[in-house]
This record gives structure tokens, sequence and C-alpha cells, in this order.
């Protein structure tokens, strides 16, 4: 698979602004930096971005936020295309990150995977019928002690198996929240019972 | 100064250098991909692994670690040829390996060096990953399959362009090099091309044209502008195919303009191949020498010497203007056919760039007087660049000129700037003030002239001042005196007395850049390589030769003498300049002294012996230039407009007419946002 997922011309807003409750955000997010290092605050404003635009970033808010932060737009574009959890094209409603780097492949993220695909009916990058769900592949999200694991929106669900995961997307589907965390009974990474 | 050794070999390295530099210094060759010199570094190929005690037990790059004091450093141990062939198979996994149909078959780093370190097999049955080519403008082509990420073309375009337009895209496997499909607006993304350490970025105009073994390879000096760019002109048979920069550090480093790059497909177009002589129709007929000389010769001989005048071009070599000044003893002579206001009485500092092109790395402040160095010597310009990302460095500018590839503060768009230059450049110990030809050449350009050599600050170790030229001639033609003599009459005299008929006879040394329209009055004699402005108001055409078409000396901005060689000949009946006016002083009967060019550059050192002294470059003497005057308030503005076309062999070539659509909107864009 090559090629960059970046929303077609047609979708594509002429122009971006922040409203103003996320410019007042990325005003104090600015604020963190010195002056002459203010392209630091590149990706908080990219997720800011993409928070207000209905879950992706739109080309006229890659070139608003390079010209806020007076860095060039390439660079921005790098950001925003290196880090997974950046979409550049509109996704479904409930994004399913599935982590399959070694350390949660070995626990079986092969299981979760098929476990999405089967349940969703769809595959990596597609979004489902409905527009609830889209699937995602994903590098390591730095949760390996609780593997496999997958990023449903903005919460972790750890620990899982084919049986888990299925049950989550099943609550998803109803218009519930489950619970976050691990999904089989251990309490945050305690050691595993034996 | 850390002492290490390198495979045996004891080497001292500066404090800071890398094990890499290190076994540079000891003789040991260390493959790379990513690592250049002139770059910042990135560590991304692993292909410069070397085995370090003490340290972790794995290879190391080398590229990226510090040279540290008793350092053991194995260059071909067995730890080291396995990682090297592990990291070439790595490489190879996703390269399309398809070297019989690439461009950079024979001069690849990866084929070369695949053949050195590598392994004959592959283990990898996947399938290859494929990526969709990029489109970069209509210099650099791309086949992204073929991309090893070393990311030079990333790092070039930042940090020595200046214009970070190529970024890497995506992750991991994923990762492309894209512009996002905009084409390259820089001057320098030729460079780009040799950068590539692999055949993923290769040049346009030159796909599938020739293979690295065919080619013959003459060392040049560019002329499309005034920097006297170091260059290799690669011919095959009577064609140039292509034109490559050589390493001069004081010059221009290993780096080339677009122009002088990818202009050479002017030199098939435009030609004039034989002589022409206008008939008793007004229209101009295809001749011989013999009767083309004889009409030239007739003419001259006819002409008063008051009546006469010889321009000139801006690609002139020195032989061919020293031969003409001999030859037209007498005559009005002018090489400064933009109209510069510099006195042929002028001393050597008035015109060159005096601390040199590279000097500018030792100044502390730069002022820059309706020059823009970005379009009128992009070479040098990647060279203030680099001197301004060093910090300590500030860069005026007075003029209307375009945006720079650095910081700048703008003083003033006409001379009413030059009241805050000296605001400017107070407390700065080595300043430099470059004045453009844009300044120079207006009516007041012998004021302005007088003021940039007030502001100047010279002294025994710091002479700062600079004329930053465009025309490759220029300094030559000044040095030989090739300017008019007491009572001589400058070009601008020149033209309009030739509209008024007090001048009857104009011989044109491939001079283009004047409206030539205003020489209708006139008898026009026109020698040079391109049918452009000057052969189209001419009444004899005699056929020169373009710069890779002749042996020629030309003296770069900063007062370097250089010789370029033959590469090819002149199509049709074209001929060497200078032999085109020893055979007219024959017709003349006023033979000039010499029968080869070995002569001809025999009177010409003992004349001016500053063009004997190749490649040496030193202050001009300092004196008295200028005239103390009013100036007017019209803004600065350069004297190039656009950089793709600034002169015969760039306005008739393909290519440059396809940057001049890309990119010409662009820039007229940027200047209306400047001016």
């Amino acid at each position: 698979m090559s090629g960059l997922d970046i929303a077609p011309d047609k979708m594509q807003p002429k122009a971006f602004a922040f409203d103003a409750e996320h410019d007042a955000r990325a005003n104090v997010i600015i604020a963190k930096y010195p002056d002459a290092k203010k392209q630091s605050a590149v990706m908080p404003l990219l997720d800011l971005a993409q928070r207000q635009h209905g879950g992706w970033i739109p080309r006229a808010a890659i070139e608003m936020i390079a010209d806020r932060l007076e860095m060039p737009s390439i660079r921005v574009w790098e950001v925003a295309t290196f880090y997974t959890m950046y979409f550049l094209a509109p996704k479904g409603q409930h994004k399913v990150q599935v982590c399959t780097t070694t350390p949660c492949w070995l626990r079986g993220s092969d299981d979760v995977v098929k476990a999405c695909k089967d349940h969703l009916g769809i595959g990596f990058g597609q979004v489902t019928e409905d527009g609830k769900f889209s699937l995602h592949e994903v590098e390591c999200l730095g949760a390996c002690v609780n593997a496999p694991m997958i990023q449903i929106d903005d919460d972790y669900y750890e620990d899982l198996d084919a049986a888990s995961t299925t049950r989550i997307l099943e609550a998803f589907a109803k218009g519930e929240t489950p619970e976050h965390g691990p999904q089989n009974g251990r309490r945050g990474s305690e050691p595993a019972k034996a | 100064m850390p002492k290490l050794k390198v495979d045996g070999v004891e080497v001292e390295v500066p404090a800071g250098a890398t094990v890499l530099q290190a076994c540079e210094e000891a003789g040991k060759e260390i493959p790379r991909f990513c690592y250049h010199d002139r770059l910042s570094i990135a560590g991304n190929c692993r292909m410069c692994l070397v085995e370090i005690k003490p340290g972790p037990p794995k290879p190391a790059a080398s590229c990226a670690m510090p040279a540290g004091e008793n350092m053991e450093v194995f260059t071909d141990s067995p730890m080291v040829q396995h990682a090297r062939k592990g990291v070439m198979e790595m490489l190879l996994i996703n390269h399309p390996l398809d070297c019989p149909i690439c461009d950079q078959g024979g001069e690849c780093d990866l084929q070369d060096q695949a053949m050195g370190y590598g392994v004959s097999g592959s283990r990898f049955e996947e399938n290859k990953r494929a990526v969709v080519d990029k489109y970069m403008g209509p210099l650099v082509q791309t086949i992204m399959t073929r991309c090893i990420h070393c990311t030079r073309c990333v790092r070039f375009m930042d940090e020595i362009a200046g214009v970070p337009a190529i970024g890497a895209l995506g992750r991991g496997e994923h990762m492309e090099i894209s512009t996002l499909e905009a084409g390259i607006a820089s001057e320098l993304s030729g460079n780009i091309i040799d950068l590539c350490p692999v055949g993923a970025l290769t040049s346009k105009p030159y796909a599938f044209v020739a293979r690295p073994w065919e080619l013959q390879k003459t060392e040049g000096i560019d002329v499309m502008d005034a920097v006297g760019t170091n260059i290799r002109i690669d011919a095959r048979g009577p064609e140039v195919l292509r034109v490559l920069p050589r390493l001069h550090e004081d010059v221009n480093e290993e780096w080339l303009s677009d122009k002088s790059r990818f202009a050479i497909d002017g030199l098939k177009r435009q030609r004039l191949d034989k002589p022409y002589v206008r008939g008793a129709d007004g229209k101009l007929k295809a001749s011989n020498w013999d009767a083309a000389l004889r009409v030239v010769a007739d003419k001259i001989k006819a002409t008063e010497p008051g009546k006469l005048a010889v321009i000139a071009g801006d690609q002139t070599d020195c032989e061919t203007m020293f031969a003409a000044k001999s030859l037209f003893e007498g005559a009005h002579l002018d090489c400064r056919q933009d109209g510069m206001k510099i006195a042929g009485s002028a001393p050597r500092g008035a015109y060159i760039l005096n601390a040199g092109l590279a000097g500018v790395e030792e100044a502390d402040r730069l002022l820059l007087i309706g020059a823009d160095p970005r379009v009128e010597a992009a070479v040098f310009n990647a060279r203030i660049r680099k001197r301004w990302l060093q910090g300590g460095f500030k860069v005026g500018v007075i003029g209307q000129v375009g945006e720079q590839t650095y910081k700048t503060e703008h003083l003033g768009d006409g001379p009413d700037g030059l009241d805050k230059a000296a605001d400017f450049i107070e407390g700065a110990e080595r300043p430099m003030v470059l004045v453009g030809v844009g300044a120079l050449a207006r009516a007041d350009g012998a004021a302005v002239l007088a003021k940039a050599r007030a502001l100047s600050t010279v002294n025994d170790d710091w002479n700062g001042f600079g004329v930053l030229h465009t025309a490759a001639s220029r300094v030559g033609g000044l040095d030989l005196g090739f300017v008019p003599g007491e009572d001589g009459k400058d070009v601008e005299a020149i033209l309009a007395d030739a509209e008024s008929g007090d001048i009857e006879t104009v011989y044109l040394l491939g001079a283009d850049e004047f409206d030539a329209s205003r020489l209708q009055n006139a008898f026009v004699i026109y020698q040079g390589a391109l049918g452009d402005a000057g052969a189209h108001a001419a009444d004899v055409i005699l056929p020169g030769a373009a710069y890779p078409e002749k042996s020629g000396t030309y003296v770069n901005m900063e007062g370097r003498a250089q010789r370029s060689q033959r590469a090819v000949f002149p199509p049709g009946d074209g001929r060497e300049d200078w032999s085109i006016l020893r055979a007219l002083s024959g017709a003349m009967d006023a033979t000039l002294p010499y029968n080869d060019l070995r002569g001809l550059r025999e009177a010409m050192e003992a004349a001016c012996p500053v063009l004997g002294d190749l490649d040496a470059q030193a202050p001009g003497e300092w004196g008295a230039f200028g005239v103390e005057g009013a100036l007017e308030s019209a803004p600065f503005v350069s004297s190039v407009q656009n950089f793709y076309m600034t002169d015969p062999i760039s306005r008739a070539s393909p290519t440059m007419a396809k940057c001049t659509a890309e990119f010409g909107a662009a820039a007229e864009k940027q200047a209306e946002a400047h001016g």
C-alpha cells in the first residue's frame, strides 16, 4: 500500500479558520512556547483543527496553521501525514484504530483485527456504510503492557481478544460508550494473574 | 583535537568531526547515501556503519557519531561487512532494480555501492512497494519507486536553496518525498538531481538521452551570469547534452543554477550557421565567408573611425574583445551594453567584488543596493544564505527587489534608502556593500557608485565594496578597457547617434540586450551565435560560436579570470569568434599579429596581465571613482526581471520557456507584493 489518504479537491473547503472557542485554545497553546519556537505548537493545533472540523483536517487548515506558526506548509504536511492520529479525509464517526506493531501482534492483534473486520464488514482505511465506524491500522500507541489494544476515538481499550473486541464494537453501535481500559479484569497494568 | 585509530592508522581530527570524517582522513572509503558534506546530518540510510571500540557491541553510524579520543574504528571488520550487506539488502528490498531503463545508470551511488558492498542475491519474495511519481516542475523528473529516503533533496531545498518545497510525507514504509504536486520555485532546484544518490530525481529535459559513458566531458565556465560557475560540459558528437557543476570551493562550491544547467537546449535553436548579407531587396540572404567578410571589410574601411561603433555582448570572451579592440582602434567601443555607469578610467576595485564571492562568509553585514542576488547570481545567493544561517549577519536591501532566501531589512525603495544605510552599517567590522547593475545602469548611476564607495569600509585587510554583475563578459571587458576612450561614445550615445546618422556602422559582438530597432539607420554587422535582437537588426551576420563551442577566458564578478575549454564545434559555417576577427583583419589589410589562440593570448596577457593570472582573486586597486551628484528619486529595480530568460541562449530554450510559464507568474506576483 502506498499513497496518502488526502480528501479529494471537491471535498476540501475553500478556507478554514478556528472558531472563537478553538481560537482561544490555540492562543493558550501557542503562548506555552517561546516566540521563536512557536512551531512547537503544530501538533496540538492540528488536533484542534481536526476536532473542530468533524474529525479530519482539510488542506486549508494546514495552510492556516503554517501561516499562524510561520513555518513552511510542507513542514506541517510532514507532521500531519506522519502521525496516525491525524486524518486528512473524512472518516467514520468512531475511528477504530488497531495497533498491529510487534508487541500487540505477539499478544494476538491478528484476532482483534479479524474480529473488527468481520464485525464491521470493512477493511483498513474503509468506512462502514452507515458512516458510524472506520477501521485503521496504526503503529505502536505506547500501551504495550496491555497488549493487544485498540483506540476508539480518544480512549484505549486494552487486553483484548476477539470476544471483547466484538462486545465493545456492539456497544458503540448501540450508541453506548463502554468503559475504557483493560477488558480482562486487570486493573491498570498490574501483573496479569497466573 | 581527538586522536583515534582507524583500521590501525592513527589520525587526528578537529574537535566535533565525525567518525566518518576521521575515516576519510585516514584514507578509508565509507559508503554512504544520506550523508553529504554540505548538508545537515540525517543518519537514516545506515550505509556508513562501522565498528567502534570501546562501545556497544553493535555497528555505529559513522556519519552521526562524533570522533572521540582514543577510539578504535574498524571499517572492514566482519561485523561491518555483515552490517553493510544487511543494509544494502534492506535498501534494495523496495528498489525496483530497473537500472537498464534508469537515467542514473552508470553514475548511480546505489548501483556502485551495491556492487562494492552488497550481496548478489535477494531473499525477499514479497511484493515490492510501488510509489506514484510526483510532479516537481519542468526540470526535475521523478521516479519515486526508486527513492531510498535519504532526504538529501529535502535538506538541500531547506538548508542551501532556502526554498522549503520538498517534504517527506507519511512514515515508515509509506514515506514519500513530495512537493504536493507543485513545481519547485527555486533557482537551484537542479542540484537535487546531482544530490540524489539513486535515479529517483533525474533531469527532465535529459530523460533517456544518453548514457554517461557515451559523453565527452569538457571543463568549462558558465556564462549565464557573472558568477563564473565551473561547469562540466557533457557532449556527444556535435551536441551538448548536459551541463553539470564542477567543484570550486571559492566560486560555486558544487552548485549550479537552473538556468546554467537547463538552458542548453537553446543552443540548438535560432542558430546562425551561415554568413548572411542583406540584399538589395532588403532581405537577408545566405552568403559565404569570403563574400560576407569582403562586404564588412569594405564597409568598415569606408567608415570614418569616428563613425564606427563596436558593442560587446554579455557572453563575449576576453579573446574576442581583445581582438576587436586591436582591430577597431579609434572606434567607439563599449562592453557595457546594460549602460552601467562605471567609467573606463575607474580602478579595478571599482568594478569587482573585491572581497571575493567567498568573502561574504567573513562579512558581518551586507548591504544590497539595487541588487537582487537571488535572480542575478543564484549560486552566490546560496553562499549569502549560508553566511546568514551562521548568525551574526544582517542583510539590508535598498530597492524594489524580490524576496530573498534569508531575512532582509528593507531600508527603502530608492536613493532615499541610502540615507539609512550608514546607520545600518554602523558598528559592523566587515560590512559588504554590493551595488547591482539595476542601480548603476540609471542616469544617476555614477552618483550611486560614489555613494556606495563612501559607504564602503576599505582598509588593509578588508575591502567591502563590490559590484554584483550580471554579465559574464563585463569584468573582462572593463579589464581590457573595452570602453569608450576620450571623446568616445557609450552605448546610449552610440544608439542615439545611430538614429541621427552620426554613427554610420555598428559592429555587434553578440550584443542583444538593448532596443536594436534604434539601429535601423546604421549599417549593422552582427557577429554572434544566435538569432536574437541583434541579428534581426543586422545587415551582415557573421556566425560565431556559443560558449561551449570555443575556448575562452572569462573574468567573473570577483575578478577571477577562468578559462573555458571547447566542448563541441559551432554548427554549420560558424567559427570561433576571435578567428572571425582575425579573418576580417586580413580582408581589411590590417592583419592582426597572431595566427592562433596562443599567440592572441600572449598578446592579450601582455596588454592585460590579470587575464593571464588564471583562477586568482584579489581585491582590485583602489582609488577615486564615481561622480558625486544628485540622485533621482525613482526606485532601484533589478536588471533581471525574469531569471529564466536573460540572454539569447536562454530566450531560445524551450525548457526555460516552460519555467517562465510555470514560475514567471509567481515571480510577477512576488514582485507586486514587494513593489
